[in-house]
């Protein structure tokens, strides 16, 4: 158990310094590896009652999802990350910082009497700031929808923190929320990859409006 | 109250049904006004029946909402507001369903009769509403889906500008509304109307917060009606709309904003003569601004719009003197005035829906609404030229119409109850005879000018030349309406009576006492009715002998003498302006009309020009230096706004940790 949520934790660090998309990628299978094994190990040992969810978190976020995103990935050509708004060492840096964030927060949840495990509810909220970390500052759509997964990875993790009370229903809700969702976005990074020969967000500024008011084909700028 | 909730039921469904029978227009624009028509049919029993018998029926339920009680209502009042929203929205449909079916707008078919239905829905939930809340949701559903209505034509920038000016119009409306409702819900405690109406009672004497909530009232129920200077958005959005929605916004929906008002004065105890005097000094401004600014536009529609001001002005002072009568406890002026108003109300929504109709068909037969490119439709149109003409009559305020009746009461009302009482109320007679006076001989010259330049003389270009009457069912809802102007006209006595519950209900009178307050009203009201009976009696009379007279058959048609000059074109004839100069100029510093072109010269001019255009007073001296101000303040903050996605989610991140470390740290 321990050994499983300190992997996890250091798959978020990995990621956070990773600048090939296909490494990116394939952390993030592991990562879901990862935390369908957390729920078929809870805290004492093997439990039949996260067979299913684990069974089926495993194969939705570590086969199906990387899978997309990797036949994703080949379709639009992109190799790495290049030029995050904030540096891969930098990006670590604040990771651990993130990290000890969680760790005070679950310190002052006061989780134990709660009978919550405080390391894997500390792993959760590291997973969900990291996402949205990697939503904020990189630039390829990809990495974005990786932050998505990786958000709502640590959603997953926060309900396996709290044990079998977490229905099976609402797991696989869950499941099927995210499977939809990078579904989407899967489908959507492909069709603006054709039309703009690019998936980078920080270019999507020609689709705001402009100050006039004015709609930018009236006004003969931004888009083609 | 059942059938009206099927009523609406039907029409609901019919919109829902038409919108997915969109593929197949025209069947979709069967079956929404089909709906319109059957569900105004089931919502009229209860309507007649609380007119008849002066009953207030009341159905409450609870609904899953966490304010306010599903509460809907009818009496007399309601019931009177009614009635044009059930004779309009049929007759509209009717016209609508033959006015859209052009090829281009095939694809928006199915959506447009959604918002049309839905439209119909809010202003009949917006009637019956008994509950602030239910009020406020009814007012947004006519709100929104009227602004879908307007931008019907979207592909074209006027009209997009056009939505855009309704729909901030509407915001600025809605937020003193929701001010007034939630000041009163939450001192009441709920916000059942019953609740709300014993607020005000409750303060002490001298406490502003009536006056604060009549004010806030006025200008969230004035710039739905159209009250100067919050009348901006009607000269835009009427133009830019489809004609049939023309009609049923300027017809029916405007007068939303009156009821609104006259529901809102009775939430905040019986007016004050404060508030009377206010309405009468709106009235008679909105009613000469209105008119004088109608007088100087080219565009029929933007015309008729200005018009619509101009009547809301009229209704505004009629109201005004009622208002006025019942906080001095003169029953006469309070009788008049009212009756005078309301009667307007319905008369208004006739005629005006008659004259947006009449445009319609002629913008649709020429593509055109500039009054100075049309002419001679008369003879192209007769069905279309004689109802219009039946309208601008009944505008204008002549007899045998149905405009003479309720101008009329107010007239009789104001001469009646103020001549002989003290100084103030003679003031008031004469402020009010004056300017309805000044009023109504404008609105006369101004649709002389209008009926005049389209209907009369030669074709002023060639699609003028080559127009041809309209379809059957555009036809049918003018005769209708301009049989009923002329009925209301010759039956006058029964269009009282029609207004007599209201009124009794707005007074606190009962049958007896107002029938013996005003004795000889329904006897002069009759005689009005025989004397209008005369005049078409005469008029059949003269056109029947001037049909036996020989000179029929020697009517040719030749040039006007011209004194040697060789080359008269139908251009030469009156034009908008030209006709109407000698009024314009008069209010010139009022209206700032811009003038541009080189002007003829010389004893052989070489080509000369004239433009001139009037801009409204109201957007250009208030509104613009508003929002300029406004755009000037906010302007930094534009900076947050920049378009990068990133740091978007950067300031929910940046809130949402704050907010959980801030919540964390708090922790004990």
């Amino acid at each position: 158990m321990t050994t499983l949520t300190v992997l996890l934790a250091l798959t978020g660090v990995l990621l956070l310094g990773s600048s090939r998309l296909s490494i990116s990628i394939r952390l993030v299978a592991i990562q879901g590896f990862l935390l369908g094994m957390t729920a078929l190990w809870g805290e004492s040992g093997f439990h039949a009652a996260g067979l299913s969810s684990g069974l089926s978190g495993m194969l939705v976020k570590g086969i199906v999802l990387p899978w997309l995103l990797l036949f994703v990935l080949k379709q639009s050509g992109a190799r790495r990350e290049i030029e995050p708004f904030i540096g891969f060492g930098a990006s670590m840096l604040i990771g651990l910082l993130l990290m000890g964030l969680s760790a005070w927060i679950a310190w002052r949840m006061q989780l134990v009497e709660q009978g919550l495990s405080p390391a894997l509810f500390t792993v959760a909220l590291d997973l969900m700031l990291v996402g949205l970390f990697l939503i904020i500052t990189r630039r390829k759509a990809i990495t974005q929808t990786l932050g998505y997964l990786i958000m709502e990875n640590g959603v997953y993790a926060l309900g396996v923190g709290a044990g079998t009370e977490f229905s099976f229903l609402l797991e696989i809700g869950v499941l099927l929320d995210v499977f939809v969702g990078v579904f989407l976005m899967g489908i959507m990074i492909f069709r603006i990859d054709r039309e703009f020969e690019h998936i980078d967000t920080d270019r999507f500024i020609e689709l705001r409006d402009t100050a006039s008011g004015k709609l930018p084909v009236e006004a003969g700028e931004g888009v083609r | 109250m059942t059938h009206i909730l099927l009523g609406i039921a039907i029409i609901l469904t019919g919109g829902m049904v038409a919108l997915m029978l969109g593929r197949i227009p025209r069947l979709a624009s069967i079956v929404a006004p089909a709906s319109v028509l059957l569900g105004s049919i089931a919502s009229a029993p209860p309507i007649t029946r609380t007119l008849i018998d002066r009953s207030s029926p009341i159905l409450t339920a609870n609904w899953p909402l966490p304010l306010g009680r599903f509460s809907v209502g009818l009496d007399p009042l309601s019931a009177f507001f009614l009635i044009p929203i059930l004779i309009l929205a049929p007759l509209a449909a009717l016209y609508g369903a033959s006015y859209l079916n052009r090829e281009h707008d095939r694809h928006r078919i199915g959506a447009h009769w959604l918002f049309f239905n839905l439209l119909v829905v809010g202003m009949h939930l917006l009637l019956i509403a008994r509950d602030g809340i239910v009020f406020l949701i009814a007012w947004e559903l006519m709100a929104v889906s009227s602004f879908f209505l307007v931008v019907f034509d979207d592909r074209k920038s006027d009209v997009r500008d056009a939505g855009w000016t309704y729909l901030v119009a509407s915001h600025i409306g809605a937020a003193p509304l929701l001010l007034f409702f939630a000041f009163l819900g939450s001192r009441a405690g709920s916000f059942d109307f019953t609740g709300m109406a014993t607020v005000t009672a409750a303060l002490p004497s001298g406490s502003p917060i009536p006056s604060l909530l009549f004010i806030a009232a006025l200008i969230g129920f004035g710039t739905k009606a159209g009250i100067i200077p919050l009348h901006v958005w009607l000269p835009e959005a009427h133009p830019a709309a489809p004609s049939h929605i023309s009609a049923i916004m300027s017809g029916v929906m405007i007068k939303t904003g009156i009821y609104g008002l006259i529901r809102a004065l009775m939430l905040l105890d019986s007016p004050s003569a404060a508030v009377a005097w206010t309405l009468i000094g709106l009235g008679i401004a909105s009613g000469i601004a209105g008119v004088v600014l109608a007088l100087a536009q080219h565009d029929i529609k933007r015309l008729l719009a200005y018009h619509s001001v101009e009547n809301i002005g009229i209704i505004l002072l009629g109201l005004g003197v009622g208002f006025l009568g019942l906080s001095r406890g003169n029953t006469v002026l309070a009788i008049a005035g009212l009756s005078g108003g309301l009667l307007h109300v319905l008369n208004h929504a006739l005629f005006k829906s008659l004259l947006f109709f009449g445009a319609g068909a002629v913008a649709q037969a020429t593509g055109l609404r500039a009054m100075n490119r049309l002419g001679g439709l008369l003879r192209r149109m007769p069905w279309t030229g004689f109802s219009f003409i039946a309208g601008a009559a009944a505008i204008s305020a002549l007899p045998p119409f149905n405009g003479f009746v309720s101008e009329f009461l107010i007239f009789f009302g104001t001469a009646a109850g103020s001549l002989r009482g003290s100084p103030s109320e003679l003031t008031l007679g004469i402020a009010v005879l004056g300017g309805l006076g000044l009023i109504g001989g404008l609105a006369a010259a101004c649709f002389t000018k209008c009926a005049g330049l389209v209907f009369l003389g030669e074709p002023r270009s060639s699609e003028a030349r080559h127009a041809r009457e309209t379809s059957l069912l555009m036809r049918l809802p003018m005769l209708i309406l301009a049989i009923l102007c002329l009925a209301i006209g010759l039956g006058a006595p029964f269009a009282f009576r029609l207004v007599s519950p209201a009124v009794e209900s707005l007074t606190g009178l009962n049958e007896t006492a107002l029938a013996a307050t005003i004795e000889g009203l329904p006897a002069i009201l009759g005689r009005i009715s025989g004397i209008s009976l005369a005049l078409i009696a005469l008029a059949v009379l003269l056109w029947s002998l001037r049909r036996r007279l020989p000179a029929r058959h020697l009517e040719s048609a030749s040039p006007t003498w011209d004194c040697g000059y060789a080359a008269p074109t139908p251009r030469m004839q009156y034009t908008a302006s030209s006709f109407a100069t000698p009024l314009t100029l008069l209010f010139r510093s009022f209206l700032g009309t811009h003038i541009q072109g080189k002007p003829v010269e010389g004893d052989f001019p070489a080509d000369a020009s004239f433009a001139s255009h009037t801009p409204d007073f109201g957007r250009r001296w208030i509104f613009e230096p508003l929002f300029r101000g406004i755009d000037r303040v906010l302007a930094p903050i534009r900076l947050l706004q920049h378009g990068r996605i990133h740091l978007y989610i950067l300031y929910i991140a940046i809130t949402l940790v704050g907010l959980l470390i801030w919540k964390v740290g708090m922790m004990p």
